[in-house]
C-alpha cells in the first residue's frame, strides 16, 4: 500500500503546504499584520530545538541508558528558568544593535572583531555540520525503511554512488528548499516571518505525530488486550534494557549534570536557537510564555518514550531491529500504514526544521562574518559599482549548498559509526565553547578581543582533539592507535583520557577540559590589557542593557560624512526603496524635512552603520561606513577624556601623577612664561587702542579750542594767545605720536630704510648733546659728557641718525626726570668686552626695581612723581628695536631713588685699514655684525 | 545757587578747555587729576555734575563711577562720561555702570555743552 512514490508524493505536498504558509506569512508581514507576534508561535518556534534526534534518537537512547535520555530536555527546562533574566538582555542587546547571528554577538561585544566573527563562524560551522548529517540520515533512513513496508527491514549500509543515495537527493532537496525560505532578500535583521510560521507549524506536527504513536502503542499496544500486554511482562527478566526502563534509576550523576548543563547551553548557544529565540523575536514580551511553554513542550513530546521503548523491546527481538527506528517500525509491524506515514511526515518535519534554520543561521554567519571581511580586505573597500546585495545572497546560496553538501560528506564517511545521540551531543559540546564568552559578554567589562579569540581558539582545539577526530577514529578515517594508546604512544595524550582522566563518559571529558582551558585561556589573555575604546563602550552598551533604552551614548567619533555617500553605500546593499525609506523615517525622529538635510554628524553615522550591521554584521557594516566617512582614527587620549571608565583612569591617573611630581618645577615656570605671553598677546591688542586713545587724546583739545577761538569772538588776548598756543603743541604732539607710530611700525614690518655705515659714537654724542642741550638747560640740569676712558676709536657699523635719534629719547628723558634746578644728566662712553657702552644717567626719583624692563614697553610711562608724562610713551620701544636691530641690547640700571641710568651696547667694530691703530689693537677684535638683514635677538 | 561742576580728567590741555568751556556757561568749577582725588573731593562736597575721563592714573573712571553709585551718600550725582575709549563696547560699560551720558572724544564743544546744561537742570 505504501509505495515510493506515495511516500515522495505525501512529503512533496507537505513540503509544498510549508512553503505556502510561509509565503503566505510573508505576505502578511509585508502587508503589516504580522502573524507570528503571538507569543504562543514564538514559544513553538524554540522547539526546533527537537530535531530528528528527539523524534527518533530519544527513543533509542531510553534503551541504552534509561532515563539518561532526559537529560536533554533537563538542562533547557532549568536553563528556561534563567530565560526572565538571560534571555531578555541578550534580545534587547541585539535589538538595539541590530545583532543577526551568534558570530555577530561576540563580534560586536568585543571590539566589533571580524577575525572574532570569523572565528566563531568556522566553530559553528564545523560544530554543526554533524547534526545536520544527523537529519540527513534521519529522513534517508525513515524513508527507506518506510518503503519496505510491510518488512521491517533495517537499510543495508550499501555503498552507492552518491547520486543513487537518497541522503544525497535530500540533501539537494532541502538546500533547495532553504535557499527558497531564507534568501530572497538581504536585510537579516527584518525578520524571517515565513520562516517562523512554518517553523511552528512543523513544530505541532512533530509533536502530533509523536503523541499520536505514543498514545497508539500505549492504549493499543500495550494497554488491556493489546498485542504486547501478554509476553510482555515473563520477558521482563531476560531483557536487561527492558528491565532498566521498568525500574528506572538515575544513574551516573555526573554525566547527568554534564549532559544537562551541556544541553542547556545548546538551547541558547545553537546558531538555530539564537536565530528563533532572538533575532527573530519581535517583542520582549513573548519570552514570558515561552518561559513556561516551551518546558511544556518539552515535556509532552517525551511523555511517550518509555512507553515506545517499552513496547519496541518487546516486539522486536533483540538486535533486529535499530531502537532509534521504534518509533517508525512499531506502526509498521502492526499494520497500520497511515500511522507510518505520519510517523514519516513528523520525522520529516522535525529534520527539516532544523536544516532550514540552522542552515540559514550558518549561512548568514558566513556571508557576514567570513566572507565579507575577506572580500573587504581584497578590495580595500572601494566602490566596485557592483550590486553588493546580490553579491551577498550569491554568497548566502552558496553557503547553503556546500554547508548542506558537507553535512552528507560527514554522513557518508562518519555516520555510521555512532548512534544518532552521540552525534548531536559532539555538536552541543562544539557549540557549548560560546558560552564563556558570551557569558562574560553580558556580565563582565573586564574581556578584550585577544581574550575571546584564545578561549575560543583553545576550547575549539580540545574539543577537536578530544570529540571529533575520535569519532573520525571510530569509523575507521583515522588510524585507531590514535585513541589508544594515544598519538605517538604518549598515554597522556589519549584524546579520550587526557592527563590520565579515564573512565569518563567521553562527553563528560570533552566538556570538562574544553571549557577548563576555554576558560582559562579567556581569563588569562583578557588580563594581559585593558580593553580598548570600542571594547569598553561595547561592553557598556552589553552589561548595562538593563539600564539604558538606546545604545550608550552617542559614539566619539571625528570624521566627515556626506549624507550622500552614505546612502549610496547602503543603497548597494539594501536597494534603493528601503534606504530612502529608513533615512526618510530618521531624518523625520531627528526632526529635519529630508534626508538631504540630515547635519553628518556621529549620530547619523551611527544609524548608518546599524542600519547596514543589519544586513551584513556589525563589524562589516563599521568597516564600510568608516570607509565612506574618512573617519579618523580614534586617539585612546580623546576617548578616554570622555568615557567614564574607571580602570583606565586610574592608571591613566596613575602615570599622571608620577609625570606631574617630576614636572611640578618645570610646569611652574612655564605657567609664568604663559602669563607673560598672554599679557603680551594682550598688549598687542591694547596697543592699537593705546594708539587710538593716543591720538583722540590730542585731537580732542585741537578740536575743543578750535571751537571755542571760532565760536566766541571775543576771548581777551592774553587767553587767544594761550589758547592759540596750546593749538600748536598739541599739534605738534599729535605729529610726532604719528610720526612715532609709523617708525615703529616699519622698523617692527621690517620695511624701515638703514643707512649702515661705520660710525664714531662720540660723534653721535655730541650731536645728541647738541640737539637736547636747549631742553636739558631749560630744566635747569647740568650735562657732564665723559668719552675719554674709551681708547681708540668708539666705532660700531650702525645708522648714524638713528642712533641720535635713540640718544636723543635718553637724554630727553633724563631732562624729564631730573629735578628742577639741580639735575645731573650724565652721559658715559666705555669700551666694555668687545663692545661699545653708552651709558645716559640722571639724578631724578629713578626707577623702581619692578618696572625696569617695563619701561621698553609701548605706551608704558615710568610714574614720575604723579605728575602725567610729557611724551608719547613709544620712545624707548623705537630705541629698543633701533638698538637690537644692530646687534646691541638696551637696558634700564638703578632703583627707586638712585637714579636711572639707561646704557645701550653696540658690537665694536675693529679699526679699518688706514686709521690710526691705538691701543685699541690690544682687545681682541671682535668680529663685526652684519647688521643689514640680521635677525633682531 | 551756582551750580558746581567736577572735572576730571589727567590731560592738562582738556581741563582748560573745559573750564573755558563750563566758566562760559556760568558754573563753578574744580578739579580732579585723577581717580582717587576724584572720589575724594565728590565725598567731600557732593557736585552737581561730574565730568568723568575714563584713562586716569591710580584709579580709572570706571572704578570711580563704579564706587559714586554704590555709596549712598553720593549716587544721585550726575555723570557724564567724556573719554577717547570711544568703542560700544565702552561706551555700554559706561552707560551700564550708571553714567548718565557718554560723550567720545574728541568732542563737540556744543554737544558737550548741551549735554552739560541738560544734566544741570535736571538736578535743579
Amino acid at each position: 500500500m505504501i509505495t515510493g512514490p506515495l511516500i515522495v508524493g505525501v512529503a512533496c505536498a507537505y513540503l509544498g503546504l510549508l512553503f505556502a504558509l510561509a509565503y503566505w506569512a510573508d505576505r502578511r508581514a509585508d502587508q503589516g499584520r504580522s502573524v507570528i507576534g503571538h507569543p504562543t508561535i514564538y514559544a513553538l518556534s524554540l522547539a526546533v530545538y527537537c530535531t530528528a534526534w528527539t523524534f527518533y534518537g530519544s527513543v533509542g537512547r531510553a534503551t541504552a541508558t534509561g532515563l539518561g535520555f532526559l537529560t536533554i530536555y533537563l538542562g533547557p527546562t532549568l536553563a528556561a528558568l534563567l530565560w526572565a533574566s538571560l534571555l531578555v538582555k541578550i534580545v534587547r542587546i541585539s535589538k538595539s544593535q541590530r545583532i543577526t547571528s551568534i558570530a555577530d554577538f561576540i563580534a560586536s561585544r568585543y571590539g566589533m572583531s571580524q577575525l572574532l566573527g570569523g572565528l566563531v563562524t568556522v566553530i559553528a560551522v564545523v560544530g554543526v555540520i554533524p547534526y545536520i548529517s544527523l537529519q540527513l540520515k534521519a529522513i534517508a533512513w525513515s524513508f527507506t525503511i518506510l518503503l519496505h513496508y510491510p518488512e521491517v527491514r533495517m537499510p543495508r549500509v550499501l555503498d552507492p554512488a552518491f547520486w543513487q543515495d537518497t541522503a544525497f537527493v535530500v540533501a539537494l532537496l532541502l538546500a533547495a528548499f532553504t535557499m527558497v525560505f531564507g534568501t530572497r532578500h538581504l536585510d537579516a535583521s527584518e525578520r524571517h516571518e515565513g520562516m517562523v510560521a512554518a517553523i511552528a507549524f512543523e513544530s505541532i506536527v512533530k509533536l502530533c505525530a509523536f503523541l499520536a504513536v505514543g498514545l497508539w502503542v500505549t492504549f493499543s499496544l500495550l494497554g488491556p488486550g493489546g498485542a504486547l500486554t501478554g509476553d510482555g511482562l515473563a520477558s521482563a527478566a531476560d531483557n536487561p534494557h527492558l528491565a532498566m526502563l521498568l525500574s528506572p534509576r538515575i544513574s551516573a550523576p555526573g554525566d547527568w549534570f554534564a549532559i544537562s548543563l551541556l544541553a542547556g547551553l545548546a538551547v541558547m548557544l545553537l546558531p538555530r536557537q539564537f536565530q528563533v529565540a532572538v533575532v527573530e523575536n519581535s517583542d520582549q514580551r513573548q519570552i514570558r510564555r515561552a518561559i513556561w511553554l516551551f518546558p511544556f513542550y518539552l515535556l509532552l513530546i517525551n511523555l511517550f518514550v518509555i512507553p515506545i521503548a517499552v513496547a519496541g523491546l518487546l516486539a522486536f527481538p533483540q538486535g533486529s531491529v535499530d531502537p532509534d527506528t521504534f518509533v517508525l517500525t512499531l506502526p509498521m509491524a502492526y499494520e497500520q500504514p497511515w500511522l507510518a506515514l505520519v510517523v514519516f511526515i513528523g520525522g520529516l518535519s522535525a529534520a527539516t526544521g532544523m536544516v532550514i534554520v540552522e542552515t540559514i543561521a550558518l549561512s548568514t554567519m558566513v556571508s557576514n562574518d567570513l566572507v565579507l571581511p575577506l572580500l573587504l580586505r581584497r578590495w580595500q573597500s572601494q566602490a566596485t559599482g557592483a550590486d553588493l546585495g546580490r553579491l551577498l545572497l550569491r554568497i548566502r546560496r552558496l553557503a547553503i549548498v556546500a554547508i548542506l553538501l558537507l553535512g552528507y560528506l560527514y554522513y557518508r564517511l562518519a555516520g555510521e559509526a555512532y548512534a544518532l545521540v552521540a552525534i548531536g551531543l559532539i555538536s552541543f559540546a562544539a557549540v557549548a565553547q560560546f558560552a564563556p564568552a558570551v557569558v562574560a559578554a553580558l556580565y563582565w567589562r573586564g574581556g578584550t578581543r585577544e581574550g575571546a579569540l584564545a578561549g575560543l581558539s583553545a576550547g575549539f582545539l580540545v574539543w577537536l582533539y578530544t570529540l571529533l577526530l575520535p569519532s573520525f577514529a571510530k569509523s575507521g578515517w583515522l588510524p585507531a592507535a590514535f585513541l589508544d594508546p594515544g598519538p605517538f604512544g604518549i598515554d597522556l595524550l589519549k584524546p579520550q583520557a587526557l592527563f590520565g582522566l579515564s573512565g569518563w563518559n567521553e562527553i563528560t571529558h570533552c566538556l570538562f577540559w574544553s571549557l577548563t582551558t576555554n576558560v582559562l585561556a579567556f581569563l588569562a589573555v583578557s588580563s594581559l590589557r585593558a580593553p580598548d575604546a570600542t571594547e569598553a563602550a561595547q561592553a557598556s552598551a552589553y552589561v548595562d542593557a538593563f539600564k539604558h533604552g538606546r545604545p550608550a551614548g552617542l559614539p566619539i567619533w571625528r570624521g566627515s560624512a556626506e549624507i550622500a555617500e552614505l546612502m549610496a553605500l547602503a543603497e548597494r546593499f539594501l536597494g534603493t526603496e528601503r534606504t530612502r525609506r529608513a533615512f526618510a523615517d530618521f531624518a523625520l525622529s531627528r526632526g529635519v524635512a529630508a534626508p538631504g538635510d540630515l547635519p553628518p554628524d556621529a549620530q547619523t553615522v551611527r544609524f548608518a552603520e546599524t542600519l547596514l550591521s543589519g544586513a551584513i554584521g556589525g563589524a562589516s557594516a563599521r568597516v564600510m561606513v568608516a570607509s565612506v566617512t574618512e573617519e579618523e582614527t580614534l586617539g585612546i587620549d580623546e576617548v578616554l577624556n570622555i568615557l567614564d571608565e574607571a580602570s583606565q583612569i586610574r592608571a591613566y591617573s596613575r602615570e599622571l601623577e608620577q609625570k606631574s611630581r617630576a614636572l611640578e618645577a618645570a610646569t611652574s615656570e612655564l605657567r609664568a612664561a604663559n602669563l607673560r605671553l598672554q599679557e603680551l598677546d594682550r598688549l598687542k591688542d591694547d596697543f592699537m587702542s593705546s594708539v587710538t586713545h593716543e591720538l583722540r587724546t590730542p585731537l580732542a583739545s585741537i578740536r575743543a579750542f578750535s571751537e571755542i577761538l571760532h565760536d566766541d569772538p571775543d576771548i581777551e588776548l592774553g587767553e587767544r594767545k594761550r589758547f592759540l598756543g596750546i593749538l600748536v603743541s598739541e599739534t605738534e604732539r599729535l605729529s610726532r605720536l604719528v610720526n612715532q607710530v609709523l617708525d615703529l611700525a616699519k622698523i617692527e614690518s621690517g620695511h624701515a630704510d638703514w643707512l649702515v655705515e661705520p660710525v664714531d659714537l662720540r660723534e653721535v654724542i655730541a650731536q645728541s648733546a647738541a640737539t637736547t642741550g636747549r631742553l636739558i638747560e631749560g630744566r635747569g640740569a647740568e650735562l657732564v659728557v665723559h668719552t675719554d676712558h674709551c681708547d681708540g676709536e668708539p666705532l660700531v657699523l650702525a645708522d648714524r641718525d638713528r642712533l641720535i635719534q635713540v640718544l636723543v629719547n635718553l637724554l630727553s628723558n633724563a631732562a624729564k626726570f631730573t629735578p628742577a634746578g639741580s639735575g645731573q644728566v650724565e652721559i658715559r662712553l666705555t669700551r666694555w668686552d668687545g663692545a661699545l657702552r653708552v651709558c645716559v644717567a640722571d639724578n631724578g626719583p629713578g626707577i623702581p626695581e619692578g618696572e625696569l624692563e617695563l619701561i621698553f614697553e609701548k605706551f608704558r610711562q615710568a610714574s614720575a612723581g604723579g605728575d602725567k608724562p610729557v611724551g608719547t610713551g613709544l620712545g624707548l620701544p623705537i630705541s629698543r628695536q633701533i638698538v637690537e636691530h644692530f646687534g646691541g641690547r638696551i637696558w634700564a640700571e638703578g632703583g627707586a631713588e638712585k637714579g636711572a641710568t639707561l646704557c645701550f651696547e653696540l658690537p665694536a667694530l675693529a679699526a679699518g685699514p688706514g686709521r690710526p691703530r691705538s691701543q685699541a689693537a690690544a682687545q681682541p677684535p671682535t668680529p663685526p655684525s652684519q647688521p643689514a638683514g640680521e635677525t633682531r635677538p | 545757587m551756582t551750580k558746581r561742576v567736577l572735572i576730571v580728567d589727567d590731560e592738562p590741555n582738556i581741563v582748560i578747555s573745559l573750564e573755558f568751556l563750563l566758566k562760559r556757561e556760568g558754573f563753578a568749577v574744580s578739579v580732579a587729576r585723577d581717580g582717587e582725588e576724584a572720589l575724594a573731593a565728590i565725598r567731600a562736597q557732593v557736585p552737581d555734575l561730574v565730568i568723568l575721563d575714563v584713562m586716569m592714573p591710580k584709579l580709572d573712571g570706571f572704578s570711580v563711577l563704579s564706587a559714586v553709585r554704590a555709596d549712598p551718600a553720593v549716587a544721585a550725582v550726575p555723570v557724564l562720561m567724556l573719554t577717547a575709549k570711544g568703542r560700544e563696547a565702552e561706551q555700554k560699560k559706561g552707560l551700564g555702570l550708571g553714567a548718565n551720558a557718554y560723550l567720545p572724544k574728541p568732542f563737540s564743544t556744543h554737544e558737550l555743552v548741551a549735554k552739560a546744561k541738560a544734566l544741570l537742570s535736571g538736578s535743579a
